[in-house]
């Protein structure tokens, strides 16, 4: 899987050019780690097709989802993707079901629904609606609907960090689960030293719009200014509670 | 003293027909202006918004005029589909879907904009296409929206005068539409039956709009 993106964002301290080059295996967990604001988000609505860079690659299991050069540039409805949002995303208006269902596509069996509910732990929560479903269970609402449309790679926004403390080290678990049995590729935004060590192989750590370091995360966070809650966090003190 | 109900039948169909092709309209519309990112979109958001401002007969005007068999539009309308549309009812629904448009196309449209960019996202990535995405997901979680347009514009309607005038001409049992039955009752200083127009009328608005405001108290509440 090939990335490569460059465009101009912008923060609340002045434009900055973002420009990233990646290599990803196939069932690969990356992690994209960094402040807010320095392109970590703007990069998965890239590769979802989201947002247009203006210079750029996306090759996702040989199949060209963006290239500038050639002037490809598949919609999102046409790229293989699982997005999971930061605030869940789920469509008020259907139930737990309907919001699995309605991630099937036309003449699909219905029966891999309840499968699904099943594997995020959900099962005999089918006819709730979102408003009435705690943090974590619309989280794992979200994942299910992500998973269900069997996507080449599975794109993960901060999904945790609107979470309270014991949901998020709760739903790590299951991420890290579902990632086992599925062998998805799957890129997590992230913020938490802590959760980047926990769920993923690599991680690219960002800085206004460059990688500024990559490498496995304890190669990674050794060294930095992140140093010491990455060792609370190896030394297997929870750094949301040791603060 | 037994009166007339046909004006009040009249509008009661006009407000209804209206409302219907204005759904139909209204939200592709809606739609485009909500998300359009192109230059020209303040001049067509203005050009929807232009029966707000611009004087009925004004209006009513222009479209008896473009409608006439004189004009290019109404000679071709009635050489190919037979049909001689001023002085019609059908003129009059042509006439008050353009004059009740802003009423249809405004509340849906500030619904659509103020929709949550992400859920519409979500829909993207779930493989569903904008129309898809429009008629599953932000259709049923801006119901409020596309009630306000959809009572508006019905109670615009009828309560119009001066297109309808304009166009219909008033004609008895085909496009005398109860508030032009109170102004020709009033004329005729037969203040009885234009009292009884009137009341009706009032006691349907009144009625109209307070089932509106506890709808929207509902779907508020759900939405």
């Amino acid at each position: 899987m090939k990335i490569f993106l460059k465009k101009t964002l912008m923060a609340p301290e002045g434009p900055f050019d973002l420009h990233v080059d990646l290599e990803i295996e196939d069932g690969e967990c990356i992690s994209l780690f960094g402040r807010s604001g320095c392109g970590k988000t703007s990069i998965l609505r890239m590769i979802a097709g989201l947002q247009e860079p203006q210079e750029g690659l996306v090759r996702v299991g040989g199949k060209v989802w963006f290239d500038s050069a050639r002037k490809i540039d598949l919609p999102p409805q046409k790229r293989a993707t699982g997005f999971v949002f930061q605030e869940y995303s789920l469509f008020p208006n259907m139930t737990v079901e309907e919001n699995l269902r309605f991630a099937l596509c036309r003449g699909e069996e219905t029966a891999c629904v309840g499968e699904y509910l099943g594997l995020v732990g959900l099962k005999g929560l089918e006819q709730r609606y979102p408003s009435k479903l705690s943090g974590g269970q619309k989280q794992r609402v979200a994942l299910a609907r992500a998973l269900l449309r069997h996507p080449k790679i599975l794109l993960l926004d901060e999904p945790l960090s609107a979470l309270d403390v014991q949901t998020r080290w709760r739903l790590q678990d299951e991420v890290l689960r579902l990632y086992e049995k599925t062998g998805i590729t799957m890129i997590l935004v992230s913020h938490d030293p802590f959760e980047v060590m926990k769920l993923s192989g690599r991680v690219f750590m960002l800085e206004a719009g460059r990688i500024v370091r990559s490498g496995e995360p304890q190669d990674v966070f050794c060294g930095s200014e992140w140093e010491t809650l990455f060792r609370l966090a190896k030394n297997g003190r929870r750094p949301d509670n040791g603060f | 003293m037994p009166y007339d109900l046909t004006p009040l039948w009249l509008s009661l169909k006009l407000a209804t027909v209206t409302t219907i092709a204005l759904l139909l309209i209204g939200i592709p519309l809606a739609y485009r202006l909500a998300f359009s990112r192109a230059r020209t979109k303040p001049f067509w958001e203005a050009l929807v918004s232009m029966p707000l401002v611009l004087p009925p007969t004004v209006l009513g005007f222009y479209i008896l005029v473009l409608l006439s068999p004189g004009h290019a539009i109404g000679a071709f309308l009635e050489r190919v589909f037979d049909v001689r549309v001023v002085f019609s009812f059908p003129g009059l629904v042509i006439g008050s879907v353009i004059f009740s448009l802003p009423f249809m196309v405004n509340p849906v449209k500030a619904g659509f904009q103020n929709f949550p960019c992400a859920l519409i996202e979500a829909a993207y990535t779930l493989g569903k296409s904008r129309r898809q995405t429009l008629m599953s997901v932000i259709i049923p979680n801006t119901k409020a929206s596309l009630l306000t347009g959809i009572v508006m514009s019905f109670a615009h309607t009828m309560g119009e005068f001066g297109v309808v005038l304009m166009i219909g001409g008033g004609i008895p049992h085909q496009t005398r539409v109860a508030s032009i039955a109170i102004y020709n009752e009033v004329e005729a200083m037969n203040y009885s039956a234009a009292n009884f127009y009137s009341v009706i009328l009032v006691i349907f608005s009144l009625a109209a709009l307070a089932l509106f405001y506890a709808l929207y108290q509902r779907h508020g509440e759900v939405i």
